[in-house]
């Protein structure tokens, strides 16, 4: 740990004497090999010392708010350069979504909106954000739900981290009809994927200070399921015996949440519950315009909003929150080891948010995008770093 | 055989009814028929005419369930309402063949009665026989969960205006209990959605909504993401929406519905939805208005069974020290006296109990105060008293 920050710190200095043309190429490997979590990530894809990131717009309010971040981006010099590729979800073909997945593993990290499902097509036409996940294989879906000082909730000084399993589960699209009438669908649950989501919840647990991770399951009526992924969890959890392991059903999970969610810290879960957990938290702390959520696999991250709208009605109208997708750009930006363009633009966020009457309407406001859009780049200026006009 | 069977067992019905015959030729067939009819589509409507009273059956339970069953006999009995209790046990026993089943007298009483209150049961965790909730569950084809919840004034939570009804199937679903391993750390769990089950159970919310006067019947599905289950569940939700115009239908996916639900549950009405996410929702909605402990609950089967219960646990560490909370059980009863009809009944009680509450004198430990259940369920009895 204190390697890896002499380290950074070093490269704070190497910095300007170099400028653009060396980067933070040797500097940048060596941080690579101490920080990242597991050996075999590729190098991020950096040319000339700018990153390349595959950016998806999808439907409904994706397309405006990416390119409000894209915005912000410009305005802060970040040194990142997008990547688009559209996926028009109404096409039968997966032409589109295989492009997107082919742009997204030769960037390594992207940044995307929701595609819309139309769930009346045929079962043929799977869910493209699905497709996606277990495509690339991002098994861990990472969302922190933190109370925002200035948003008014119910609920208090929450502070939650959820760890979905995002590839099998309840949504491995795998259903047939074996008599007319009668419809059966699979939920599969693996060992292998069981422990490296278990691993990866507490690995992430100890490296931000968690005390205490707890599964939810449905055990006692899914015996082999979740009873699978509950021994999982059990042996991972011995190895890590300074983080305190419990685990708690789901539906009194739910009943707890909206009575006394101070409780929680670490939560880790399959799919389908993971779904229900995250949205609830989501509400609890302010509703889906302010949370954002991260994709992780083992070589490919891909960042969106956590409860991942499409938000059709809202689109097109400048009343979207544009505070999610901030703020999962930020964290694209210290996954790519921008550190200080992902905090100072983070800070113009959380900093702006205090003001009430910049609200948009999803939390109580009448606020536009643009203008809270405005008021974050403002913010940026004012801190005194190097911004393009406004 | 057969046929001297059927026989004889026609002449004791007649014989029981009142009729007898001198010449088994003469016996009138519209008289047999009218015999064998009424048995069949008896109502209890019929019941409480011809009786004046109704007989219900009362199923106490474990640990606190004898307790609060006597508080809301003791409450009935004060509001003078026109029910007669028949005390049943259920312990599982094991029938011929090695099948586990619920006493034949405990199956008999409800065919007979058709209503039936329950307290909590304790599920053995080694004792070799499934959960006795699943037991009744099967026994008496219990397909319909339906929970209402509406927030009580005098017991604080952070939502205040929670009113609305969650329905649930109850048969199947992801809790059919079929799992295999496939390989050695490869497990599968199938989730089986029928259409039978989806159009009985989508038929029931809107018959509910129609008949408890509610505006909106929202299903909550997962079609994105599940095509063909939810899909057809959704299917069939929309054909029971045409057969019910006056009702309003939508559908929401289940993330939506957690997500507003948390945020501002008001605009809820009535939710129909599978298994799995009717029992995550319904104790979702039951925290959101205080806890298991103040939440009704009826499981509607067929042939016109219905059990009312209280969904919280046996308690059994303060069990037989008068401390328990009646007001699931009794409200679980009001649920019971609405189904039946005897709505002026039911008001008085329902509005005794929240009143009780709102008063906060006589408030059992769970609810915040320091009262016992004796003093609780004494100060309801009270009120209704009072109100005549």
């Amino acid at each position: 740990m204190a390697a890896s920050s002499a380290v950074l710190s070093m490269s704070k200095i190497v910095k300007p004497f170099w400028g653009g043309r060396l980067g933070n190429t040797v500097v940048g490997a060596t941080l690579t090999s101490h920080r990242e979590k597991s050996s075999h990530t590729p190098p991020p894809a950096k040319y000339g010392g700018r990153h390349t990131v595959a950016l998806i717009p999808g439907d409904g309010i994706g397309p405006e708010l990416l390119n409000h971040v894209r915005e912000v981006f410009r305005f802060s010099c970040v040194p990142v350069d997008f990547e688009v590729v559209h996926v028009n979800s109404s096409l039968g073909t997966l032409d589109d979504i295989n492009n997107a997945i082919t742009a997204i593993r030769r960037n390594g990290v992207a940044l995307k909106g929701n595609i819309e499902t139309n769930h009346t097509m045929p079962p043929s036409v799977k869910s493209r954000n699905n497709l996606l996940r277990t495509s690339l294989d991002l098994y861990a879906n990472v969302m922190h739900c933190q109370s925002l000082p200035g948003v008014q909730t119910r609920h208090k000084d929450i502070d939650i981290m959820i760890i979905r399993e995002n590839t099998e589960g309840e949504y491995s699209s795998l259903e047939h009809e074996s008599v007319s009438g009668v419809v059966e669908s699979l939920k599969i649950i693996t060992r292998n994927n069981s422990l490296r989501i278990a691993d990866y919840a507490f690995r992430l647990a100890r490296e931000k200070g968690r005390r205490r991770v707890t599964a939810v399951h449905k055990a006692n009526i899914m015996k082999l399921g979740d009873g699978l992924f509950l021994q999982c969890c059990k042996e991972v959890a011995a190895g890590y015996p300074d983080i305190t392991f419990d685990s708690m059903i789901v539906d009194n999970t739910t009943m707890q949440l909206v009575s006394k969610p101070e409780q929680f810290d670490v939560m880790v879960m399959p799919n389908l519950y993971g779904n229900v957990v995250s949205n609830v938290c989501a509400g609890l702390v302010g509703g889906p315009g302010l949370v954002p959520g991260a994709n992780y696999g083992r070589d490919y991250a891909v960042f969106e909003t956590a409860t991942r709208n499409t938000g059709k009605s809202i689109a097109d109208r400048n009343i979207a929150n544009p505070t999610a997708m901030l703020l999962a750009s930020c964290m694209m930006l210290d996954h790519l080891q921008l550190y200080d363009h992902a905090s100072s633009i983070r800070n113009a966020v959380l900093t702006t948010m205090n003001e009430t009457r910049l609200h948009t309407a999803d939390i109580g406001g009448q606020g536009t995008t643009s203008e809270v859009v405005q008021s974050i780049m403002r913010f940026i200026q004012s801190k005194g770093q190097l911004t393009s006009e406004l | 055989m057969a046929g001297n069977v059927w026989r004889s067992t026609i002449l004791n019905l007649l014989r029981k009814w009142g009729l007898s015959i001198n010449d088994k030729n003469k016996v009138k067939a519209q008289e047999v028929s009218r015999v064998v009819g009424a048995l069949k589509t008896e109502t209890p409507q019929t019941r409480t005419f011809v009786r004046g009273m109704q007989t219900v059956t009362l199923i106490p339970g474990d640990g606190i369930g004898p307790e609060i069953s006597a508080a809301v006999m003791k409450i009935f009995e004060a509001a003078k309402a026109p029910i007669q209790w028949e005390e049943r046990n259920v312990t599982a026993i094991q029938g011929p063949g090695g099948k586990w089943m619920i006493p034949p007298d405990a199956k008999e009483s409800m065919d007979r009665n058709k209503i039936g209150l329950k307290g909590p049961l304790k599920t053995p965790i080694a004792a070799g026989h499934p959960s006795m909730n699943l037991l009744l569950r099967k026994t008496f084809d219990l397909y319909a969960n339906v929970r209402p919840c509406v927030s009580i004034e005098g017991y604080k939570t952070p939502y205040t205006d929670v009113n609305l009804v969650t329905i649930r199937e109850n048969t199947e679903g992801e809790y059919s209990g079929i799992e295999h391993v496939i390989v050695d750390g490869v497990v599968q769990s199938i989730k089986l959605i029928t259409e039978e089950a989806s159009q009985r159970i989508a038929e029931y919310a809107f018959e509910y909504a129609r008949n408890n006067q509610r505006a909106s019947v929202t299903a909550v599905h997962k079609a994105n993401i599940m095509r063909m289950s939810d899909g057809l569940f959704l299917r069939k939700c929309r054909e029971a929406a045409e057969k019910y115009k006056d009702v309003k239908f939508t559908e929401m996916y289940l993330d939506t519905v957690c997500l507003n639900m948390v945020q501002d549950p008001s605009q809820f009405d009535v939710l129909v939805m599978p298994n799995l996410y009717g029992d995550i929702l319904s104790d979702l909605c039951a925290g959101l208005i205080g806890g298991l402990g103040v939440t009704p609950s009826g499981n509607i089967g067929t042939n016109g069974v219905a059990i009312f219960e209280s969904v919280h646990g046996t308690a059994p560490d303060i069990a037989g020290k008068d401390m328990a909370n009646p007001t699931a059980l009794l409200l679980s009863a009001v649920m019971m006296l609405r189904h039946m009809g005897l709505h002026g009944h039911a008001k008085k009680i329902e509005a005794a109990c929240f009143d009780a509450i709102r008063d906060k004198q006589v408030l059992t430990k769970d609810l915040g105060g320091n009262s016992k259940c004796s003093e609780f369920t004494a100060a309801i009895c009270q009120r209704v008293q009072d109100m005549d």
